[in-house]
């Protein structure tokens, strides 16, 4: 394969706090329309791997490449900030814990960056919110503060705003893990319609079963290092290393 | 000589002039202490070394003298320098700053007590740090010090009664000069502090209302 179908690609990611190395020597290729899930326990670098893709961890060492451009460059503080600003409008990001902005509306969550960075206008903007609000099912409740939606509906907002800059990439960091199960499913269900969409994903989570439904490829991180990957039926159904299934035994144990 | 209260209708208009001037000169006072006080705050938190210098000895001079001093300093003092400011101009000025100091101490605590989560998402979307914290961070620590911020500009208030010492006919001046004409100091004195009393609970009004409007937003 050439170049080009590389569209995310990771070289040899290194992280280390102090003499704490989190993630060691990892590297990682996403194809255009793939999704792929990361699993592993807390504190395997699966996040951390995550967030270096956007820079919000920067890596202490190795490449994150996007779409042919090198995201975390080596540039002067201040073209830096301007290259990486304009690398982040291409990559939407979804937390655990929603981080909407709670002094703004679905609406205003959703326009302020499009109206910001793009140059949009009002009136666009608010074609743009009810769009977007509408695709994750939202419309209704468009002037609706955060405080006023339940955690799965401030969440199908966080994916609605990160929509709204038509990004190239989207990163869910255990986007339902601070769910109450019964809302986990109407999250679930809009990620599969952007999979169905051929949205390119890159997903760190703890539900297997989404995991397996979902992803053409899981990997499995453990003590910042990727143990196994494969399709979901193979890393699933028949792994071939011992802590791939120690992992999932102890996993969908403590599910069931 | 007993209090007799009826001598005071035919001054009403005086003292009601002077609370014009009162409410006037707090709430432009205000004002300017609320943004420049975000103004500080930030250039605390974020500005380089050599740049927040300046506004440290600003910041010490403003919280480490007495009020009134520095109202003697920025109407009589930079005349010598020429700048001759209006007396109300000067008032503001010196009560602003004063209470800018003030509230930049919160507004900072307060920047710092927002959620990290909110830069992140914000910087995630493209935002640049100076984006993000003008949109998303400091409105949020704005709300967040309303209360506090409240309590300082009726201290505010309270303290605009200063500005009478370099003659600007607010309640206070006001007052005293009726009482120069009509040698009444009680009752004038009382009547002035009425109307301190209800400025001071619409202001409370005001700050609940602001409360209640933004509470559903925090």
């Amino acid at each position: 394969m050439n170049e080009q179908t590389k569209f995310v690609e990771i070289r040899h990611a290194q992280k280390s706090y102090g003499d704490l190395e989190v993630l060691k020597d990892i590297s990682l290729t996403v194809d255009r329309g793939q999704i792929v899930g990361i699993i592993g326990s807390s504190g395997s670098g699966k996040s951390t791997l995550l967030r270096a893709i956007n820079d919000l961890d920067p890596l202490t060492g190795g490449e994150v490449w996007l779409d042919g451009v090198q995201v975390n460059k080596n540039l002067p503080y201040r073209k830096y900030e301007k290259h990486i600003n304009e690398m982040r409008q291409q990559v939407g990001m979804v937390f655990q814990h929603f981080n909407l902005f709670p002094h703004m509306t679905a609406r205003e969550n959703v326009t302020m960056a499009p109206i910001m960075l793009k140059g949009l206008s009002k009136a666009e903007a608010n074609k743009l919110a009810e769009e977007q609000l509408d695709e994750v099912g939202l419309l209704e409740r468009i002037d609706y503060y955060p405080s006023q939606l339940s955690g799965g509906q401030k969440q199908r907002v966080a994916i609605a705003r990160a929509l709204a800059m038509k990004p190239k990439l989207m990163l869910f960091d255990e986007a339902t893990s601070a769910l109450d199960p019964e809302l986990v499913e109407e999250v679930n269900l809009v990620m599969k319609k952007l999979a169905e969409k051929h949205m390119t994903m890159i997903i760190v989570t703890h539900e297997m079963d989404f995991a397996s439904s979902v992803c053409d490829r899981v990997l499995f991180m453990d003590q910042g290092v990727v143990v196994e990957e494969g399709p979901p039926e193979v890393i699933f159904k028949n792994p071939k290393q011992k802590r791939t299934r120690e992992f999932l035994r102890k996993h969908l144990a403590g599910a069931k | 000589m007993g209090l007799d209260f009826s001598i005071l209708p035919k001054y009403m208009d005086v003292l009601l002039l002077g609370c014009l001037w009162t409410i006037g000169i707090t709430v432009a006072a205000a004002l300017l202490s609320f943004f420049v006080g975000i103004f500080f705050a930030v250039i605390a938190l974020y500005a380089p070394w050599l740049i927040k210098q300046p506004f440290r000895l600003i910041e010490w001079v403003f919280m480490g003298t007495p009020l009134l001093l520095q109202l003697f300093l920025i109407y009589f003092g930079l005349v010598q320098i020429g700048i001759d400011l209006p007396a109300f101009v000067a008032g503001v000025i010196g009560l602003g700053l004063h209470f800018a100091v003030y509230n930049s101490e919160l507004i900072q605590t307060a920047i710092l007590a927002v959620d990290k989560g909110q830069m992140e998402a914000a910087r995630t979307l493209g935002l640049s740090r100076g984006q993000a914290l003008r949109k998303v961070v400091i409105p949020q620590a704005v709300r967040d010090v309303i209360p506090p911020i409240g309590n300082n500009m009726i201290a505010l208030l309270k303290d605009s009664a200063l500005v009478s010492v370099i003659g600007v006919s607010e309640l206070t001046l006001s007052a005293q000069r009726m009482i120069g004409k009509t040698y009444r100091p009680f009752e004038f004195y009382l009547a002035a502090a009425a109307l301190y009393y209800i400025i001071n609970l619409s202001m409370e009004w005001v700050q609940r209302k602001i409360e209640r409007r933004i509470a559903i937003s925090r």
